[in-house]
């Protein structure tokens, strides 16, 4: 990737963080929690595909990553569950 | 060794070639020059490479399985008659947690990381792992780890929480000595042994693999060792966490599992067993993977179903993250978690099962040779079977109810783990000795060796069911006349006999350290190829010249070495014998490397282990003790980072023109 | 010796570098590193039974400031790369150097944060929110530390041209960690501070 594209990632980056930060101040209802959700989701796969170049590197790095980030997610999901942490 | 290895025709290392100019050890950048010692004890204290590592495991982990067994005895002392007087309460709760934490952590672990190292790199036919000074840093966390944990006994009383430790239980309310602590920074230390070797294995398979050996064409060995590395390098972290909280809680003051507080006592067993259950596979696989090695040589067949062998430990490998809270069934879990957790625990019976099916096919209308290897594999199949099953009835909630916590538990670990997990070890000895000393394991003593584990651990673990069942609980320092109860099924006579059967087991094993020093004695070299076997590691001398292989052999097939020995006659569709082990080597000679580079020695990973456990003993006596020990760490990894991990071309002889250099590897 | 990340790649069985795989393998592991310490916070972060709970005390437009600092070190750590890969040694050594500074911007942010709140009565003992709030942002500080000692040794390292073997590589793989400390931030950033117990 140029350089101007990494450029171009780091400000959409900023800009999602802005909007992040502004449903501190503005009230967005329902979709408060699912839009930060959503919100984070996209940052994170933006850093680890262009800045980390997951996307363009060989597949063997993505599975070994995503093997563990997804084991994470589900373990500990899961545990959480038992906790009835979603139930609150 | 930075130096020339010049292939040499004979079995034993060579020496270094005649007029080969002195080595200079490079000096690397403001720190300590490398050391080139190649023989005497230096040469083990530096060493990278990683036989001499996989042996500084075994030899370590063996005495580890000495102090552990002695630990078990006392255990049975104390309950082999009522109102037992060897060891007190307090001893007692140190006693079983001790001997559960070294057998775990101090011997089965590391005696898998051990035969791990030795033989994987040899089977997939490369010259050693990627990193080699991780490599020995990963000995050095382990023996560190291993000693803090057991410096408790001398200063104030070991762990005495039981090995899963549950919180807040181990808080400093209810285990007020140091022995927690010493136990969760040791367990800390010895933690990173096996990330570090998880994350070298895994890269050494992948990428190192001789020319031609595909995934598919690896021995099953190394495909379960990697199932285990995966499982360490996922799990490991877990149980960082948990201990990092626990200490903490112990040593700052944090309220992660103070109830008052409102902390939830279930926090730590999630934790506990997110690593735990993956842990249990971290024991059993690497067995596995010995077993499925020696019963097809000894069977004179292929392994029956070779991919099902691989998928299924892959299987394991995976849904063993799905069924760790069958552990807590009775903690309160709530119906819905257990009906899920009960559930997916019978589903990883299955993957078990495919394997016994498939051993037991190997075996099938095989000319079946009764070595001592062999006996000890067909060993753990039976008794192994035997612990799956208990493990089933537990995973029918309501029957564990029952169980939990009592000695029927005790039953089933032990059936698969010492049935399991340490006949699956002892085969490995019996069938790998040859291979790392070049001499035979006596298989007379070997037989009697066997005979009497088999018996005396029956006798000790056997009645453990019938204890369980009648109501013994766990971890319990005395049993009473009065409740021992009547009849056949009395506990009385049940805890004697497996008392009994504790001796016997520890003659059994005493048999095989007997077996050791006589084999040591003896002058009689063993054969180059003693079993027939099937595998690369056979095509190397015994034991291996430092680099292993003198070319890197191009593999066509799984069991590429038997194919070389043997091939099918097209008319009479059974295989003959083409060329003879000693054949194989010569040639494998002939096309000798000129130019082998070989990973250099280094200071750095002794010192970088050495600071950690100051920085443990720090943390509990005085902080300034710490900082030094970071300051070691930090000069350690200074001096790591700018030293090449193979040494300078100064300190080689001059460039070759022909031959190809082959074999740098990072580190 | 003179190893070129090529030359390396050439005799791995999988073509790929030891050292990246070795680096994705540790990131993979530390993602259930982070995972168990975010899952305590999650579940204690409204357990305060001492002292103040998170809304009376989190600094949302500070958090932010700083947050966006460690992003953007996120792009000149990349620009360090891409300059280490043009074999551009004083791009490289400037786009480290600034890296680290936003990095230690951003710690300096955590350390005037935990002040603040430890004189606003959260301790790491007060309740299960202090302790596992300390601990889950700790952990992270501390890698993030860490992370600026590589960066300012290689600087150092590299300026006396000392650094053995690939530079590109060693670079990359600093890069690697840290973009992984960023996109750990970036769920802390939501899951701790934006949305509310
Ligand atoms: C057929 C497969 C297996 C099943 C279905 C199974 C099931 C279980 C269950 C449900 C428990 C919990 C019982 C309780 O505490 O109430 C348990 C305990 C245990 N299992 Fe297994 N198991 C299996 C295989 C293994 C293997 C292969 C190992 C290790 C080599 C193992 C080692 C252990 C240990 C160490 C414990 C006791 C943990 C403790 O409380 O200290 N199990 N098993
Ligand atoms: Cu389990």
């Amino acid at each position: 990737m140029s350089t101007r594209g990494y450029i171009v990632i780091a400000l959409i980056l900023a800009a999602i963080t802005a909007l992040e930060v502004s449903t501190y101040y503005v009230d967005f209802g329902p979709l408060f929690l699912p839009s930060l959700l959503i919100m984070m989701v996209i940052k994170f796969v933006m850093v680890v595909s262009y800045f980390m170049h997951l996307k363009f590197d060989n597949k063997l790095f993505s599975w070994l990553f995503y093997t563990g980030l997804f084991l994470a997610v589900g373990v500990y999901i899961t545990a959480l569950a038992t906790f009835q942490f979603f139930l609150r | 060794m930075a130096i020339i290895e010049r292939p040499a025709p004979g079995i034993i290392v060579p020496a270094l070639p005649a007029g080969a100019p002195a080595i200079t050890p490079t000096r690397t950048f403001g720190a300590l020059k490398r050391p080139v010692a190649s023989t005497g004890w230096k040469s083990w204290l530096f060493t990278v490479d990683h036989k001499k590592l996989g042996l500084m495991y075994g030899a370590t982990a063996m005495f580890f399985f000495i102090v552990g067994g002695l630990e078990a005895v006392l255990i049975r002392l104390q309950l082999a008659a009522p109102e037992g007087k060897v060891l007190n309460a307090d001893l007692y709760n140190q006693m079983f947690t001790m001997h559960a934490t070294t057998m775990v952590f101090l011997f089965v672990m590391p005696m898998a990381a051990g035969f791990a190292n030795y033989f994987v790199p040899l089977q997939i036919g490369a010259r050693d792992v990627a990193f080699p000074r991780i490599n020995a840093f990963g000995f050095w966390c382990f023996l560190a780890g291993g000693i803090v944990i057991n410096l408790a006994w001398f200063l104030g009383g070991a762990a005495d929480g039981g090995w899963f430790m549950y919180a807040p239980n181990s808080g400093p309310v209810f285990s007020p000595s140091k022995g927690v602590d010493f136990w969760t920074l040791g367990l800390q230390i010895a933690g990173i042994a096996s990330l570090t070797g998880a994350i070298n294995l895994i890269v050494t398979v992948l990428n190192m693999r001789a020319p031609g050996m595909s995934l598919m064409k690896m021995p099953v060995f190394t495909w379960l060792i990697t199932v285990v590395q995966f499982l360490l390098l996922f799990a490991i972290p877990v149980i960082t966490v948990a201990l990092f909280l626990l200490t903490f809680q112990r040593s700052f003051g944090a309220q992660f599992f103070d109830v008052a507080a409102g902390a939830d006592p279930l926090l730590w067993q999630h934790l506990f067993w997110i690593f735990g259950h993956p842990e249990v596979y971290v024991l059993i696989l690497p067995s596995f993977g010995i077993v499925s090695e020696v019963l097809p040589v000894f069977s004179r067949k292929p392994l029956f179903g070779y991919p099902f062998v691989v998928f299924s430990g892959a299987a394991i490998g995976f849904v063993g993250w799905g069924v760790w809270a069958h552990h807590m069934f009775a903690s309160g879990l709530g119906p819905v978690s257990v009906a899920v957790f009960s559930v997916a625990t019978m589903a990883i019976a299955v993957p078990t099962g495919v394997k016994i099916i498939n051993w037991t096919l190997t075996m099938w209308g095989g000319k079946l040779v009764f070595s001592t290897a062999m006996k000890f594999s067909v060993g753990l199949i039976v008794l192994f079977t035997i612990g799956g099953l208990s493990g089933v009835t537990h995973s029918v909630a309501p029957s564990d109810t029952q169980q939990t916590d009592t000695y029927y538990i005790v039953a089933h670990f032990h059936y698969v783990l010492f049935g399991g997990a340490i006949f699956g070890l002892f085969s490995g000895f019996y069938y790998w000795w040859p291979k790392m000393f070049g001499k035979m394991l006596n298989e007379r003593l070997g037989s009697w060796n066997f005979w009497f584990m088999v018996i005396g651990m029956n006798l000790t673990f056997g009645p453990m069911h019938i204890l369980g069942l009648q109501g013994q609980p766990r971890r319990m320092y005395q049993w009473t006349e009065a409740r021992a109860g009547e009849g056949f099924f009395n506990i009385a006579f049940w805890n004697l006999v497996a008392s009994i059967g504790s001796l016997v087991l520890t003659f059994g094993i005493l048999l095989f350290l007997i077996n050791i020093a006589i084999t040591a004695r003896s002058k009689v070299r063993a054969p180059l190829d003693p079993w027939n076997a099937r595998s690369l590691e056979w095509m190397t001398s015994s034991p291996p010249k430092e680099h292993n292989f003198d070319s890197i052999p191009h593999v066509h097939h799984l069991d590429e070495f038997f194919h070389r020995k043997y091939e099918e006659d097209p008319v009479t569709h059974t295989m003959r014998e083409v060329a003879t082990a000693e054949q194989i080597l010569a040639e494998l000679e002939r096309n000798a490397d000129a130019h082998i580079h070989m990973p250099s020695p280094s200071y750095w990973p002794l010192v970088l282990a050495a600071g950690l456990p100051i920085v443990a003993l720090g943390i509990l006596y005085s902080i300034p003790v710490a900082i030094v020990g970071g300051l070691v760490i930090l000069y350690a990894i200074y001096g790591w980072s700018l030293e090449p991990s193979v040494a300078a071309d100064s300190d080689y002889e001059g460039p070759s023109s022909n031959g190809h250099e082959v074999g740098a590897t990072h580190g | 010796m003179v190893e070129t990340a090529t030359h390396d790649a050439h005799a791995t069985s999988t073509g790929l570098s030891n050292v990246k795989l070795g680096m994705w393998l540790f990131l993979g592991s530390e993602c259930l590193l982070f995972g168990g310490l975010i899952s305590t916070y999650m579940l204690y972060r409204g357990r305060v039974s001492d002292g103040p709970t998170p809304e009376q005390i989190y600094d949302i437009p500070f958090t932010s400031v700083s947050s966006f600092v460690l992003l953007m070190s996120s792009l000149t750590m990349v620009l360090a790369v891409s300059a280490a890969h043009k074999r551009d040694d004083r791009g490289t050594n400037l786009w480290l150097t600034v890296t680290a500074l936003l990095g230690a911007t951003f710690v300096g942010g955590q350390v005037y944060e935990f002040t603040a709140f430890y004189n606003e009565g959260l301790g790491f003992t007060t309740s299960l929110f202090g302790s596992s709030f300390y601990t889950l942002t700790g952990f992270h500080g501390v890698h993030v530390t860490v992370g600026i000692i590589m960066l300012l040794a290689f600087v150092a390292i590299n300026k006396r041209s000392r650094v053995p073997g690939s530079k590109s590589e060693s670079v990359e793989m600093i890069g690697l960690y840290w973009h992984f400390v960023d996109i750990v931030w970036i769920i802390i950033f939501t899951l701790v501070y934006l949305i509310p117990v």
